[in-house]
């Protein structure tokens, strides 16, 4: 096996999700609806309930709608590493994993390549909600579009990688439902998404330690200053270490020899 | 490596924590050997595929695919193995076409060598016609009929078949069964037909009898008749899974 062969394997991984996202267009509107209702719902109430300070990257006092802008991006990132991990267990149970894991390519190689699928299909979506945005005055600096490429790319890696985590441990697609009380809500509230973080120190210092230590968090801090074209060295660092670990996590447990699939056909 | 079995199975064990599955199973396969694994449901048939497939890793013995150690060399041998599973394993929301082609990419053949083999495959299982049909659409024979096209698709020498008729009609059966044998006696394949079956070994067929994860014997079906002294292979059967009972 040679490069061109893992090359023609990552194509083959690629097509077959976007078949799939093509096939699921409800998919692409239900990912671009939920951070629009927040948009349109959420922040328009809560415009006059939370006052914005001027705070890094924004160099004036800012409306909220643009302040959490970069959650909401986020928050289509997030969901988006849970349908990876959805697909990836549904795959198991309908059968369709075998023949992946039957590949001769090693399991790391496929794993990734299927995170790397997953991941430009979050950026497009990405994308489609900047444009959309730009119906709120959401209207970074024409650089910020190019700039903010790499922040969404590494944050859809890390919550991509999450979600393939996840759907190792995950035994049956019934049990899918924790992952949005346990996983999704947990790392959208306890972020820089909706307040900052200032904010949140005044109220709770252990829920600022949290927040802080929130990959979730820094994916938004990531994105927000990238669209000023500015780059938040902490948060990136964060982003990669997470994004390793997890990957790694996953690429263990899907590892026959190490992980939980033999495990679980002994249940 | 044509004199070298096609597969080769040395005291292979396993066991899910407590539960002993397989016990010092051993038996081969030379190329173009159409061999049924007979045993009944919990017999370890499953397992043993699935320690074969490098879905479980082995820690009791050693499979050999001509003659490579899975262990030591697993992606040799799985490019040389097609499988096709107990349990459906199509992509139901694509086409026929598209889930060759994927497998095919699992490979990293090339897309038009794929589309090639692809139609070829396609039109000796006879679904010339459904080949642009979402997988959702056909039959359940059908269904198994397009996964024995994929598993071909690479051109594996050795051939692991789990049960692959469960829940099929007479004729499905028969069509899946003869043209695995045809790939066996024309192309030189070696098949290892898993099954609960007994009415799919026929006279000239190899067996080899599981049964609690034991191997009860292994030979020709009219070998096995002989030594049971038994007029049918259902009766041959049910002396050779008693007998260890009984002793």
């Amino acid at each position: 096996m040679n490069a061109i062969h893992y090359l023609r394997c990552f194509a083959g991984i690629t097509t077959r999700e976007w078949l799939r996202f093509l096939n699921q267009r409800g998919r692409f509107f239900s990912a671009l609806v939920r951070p629009l209702v927040w948009l349109a719902i959420f922040a328009t109430g809560f415009h006059f309930v939370l006052g914005v300070s001027i705070i890094p990257p924004y160099e004036t006092y800012i409306p909220y709608p643009v302040y959490i802008a970069p959650g909401l991006i986020a928050m289509i990132l997030l969901f988006n590493g849970m349908l990876i991990s959805l697909s990836m267990v549904y795959d198991r149970e309908m059968g369709s994993m075998r023949i992946l894991m039957v590949s001769p390519l090693p399991r790391w190689f496929l794993l990734t390549a299927k995170l790397l699928a997953g991941c430009v299909l979050s950026v497009i979506q990405a994308y489609a909600f900047l444009v959309i945005a730009l119906l709120w005055d959401i209207v970074p600096p024409w650089y910020g579009y190019i700039t903010v490429l790499p922040a969404l790319v590494l944050s859809g890696l890390m919550m991509g990688a999450l979600g393939l985590l996840l759907s190792s441990a995950i035994r049956q697609l019934e049990n899918f439902a924790s992952v949005m009380n346990f996983v999704i809500f947990p790392m959208f509230f306890a972020s820089s998404a909706l307040y900052p973080l200032w904010h949140v120190k005044e109220a709770s210092l252990l829920l600022y330690y949290v927040c802080q230590a929130n990959p979730f968090t820094h994916a938004v801090e990531l994105i927000r200053f990238a669209l000023y074209g500015r780059l938040e060295p902490v948060s990136a660092i964060v982003l990669v270490a997470a994004t390793a670990i997890f990957l790694t996590l996953a690429v263990y447990g899907y590892d026959p020899a190490k992980g939980l699939m033999q495990r679980r056909a002994a249940d | 490596m044509t004199d070298l079995p096609a597969l080769s199975i040395e005291g292979l064990g396993h066991a899910f924590g407590p539960r002993r599955v397989l016990s010092n199973v051993s038996f081969s396969l030379a190329p173009g050997d159409f061999t049924v694994l007979l045993g009944l449901n919990g017999a370890g048939k499953t397992t043993l595929f699935s320690l074969a497939t490098r879905l479980y890793v082995q820690r009791e013995g050693v499979i050999r695919i001509f003659g490579m150690d899975i262990r030591e060399r697993a992606s040799e041998c799985l490019r040389r193995m097609g499988v096709v599973f107990q349990q459906p394993t199509l992509d139901l929301d694509l086409t026929v076409e598209r889930n060759l082609l994927y497998h095919g990419s699992l490979h990293g053949i090339a897309h038009h060598e794929a589309a090639q083999r692809a139609a070829v495959e396609i039109e000796r299982v006879g679904l010339v016609d459904q080949r642009r049909d979402k997988v959702r659409q056909l039959s359940g024979g059908q269904r198994r009929r397009v996964e024995i096209a994929r598993c071909l698709l690479h051109r594996p020498r050795l051939l692991l078949l789990d049960e692959p008729t469960v829940g099929l009609d007479i004729a499905s059966r028969q069509f899946m069964l003869d043209h695995v044998r045809r790939l066996c006696r024309e192309e030189g394949i070696a098949a290892l037909w898993a099954t609960h079956l007994i009415d799919e070994v026929d006279d000239g067929a190899r067996v080899v009898v599981l049964h609690r994860g034991e191997v009860r014997a292994v030979g020709e079906a009219a070998q096995l008749l002989g030594e049971t002294r038994t007029p049918s292979m259902r009766a041959a059967f049910e002396t050779l899974v008693q007998e260890r009972a009984a002793a």
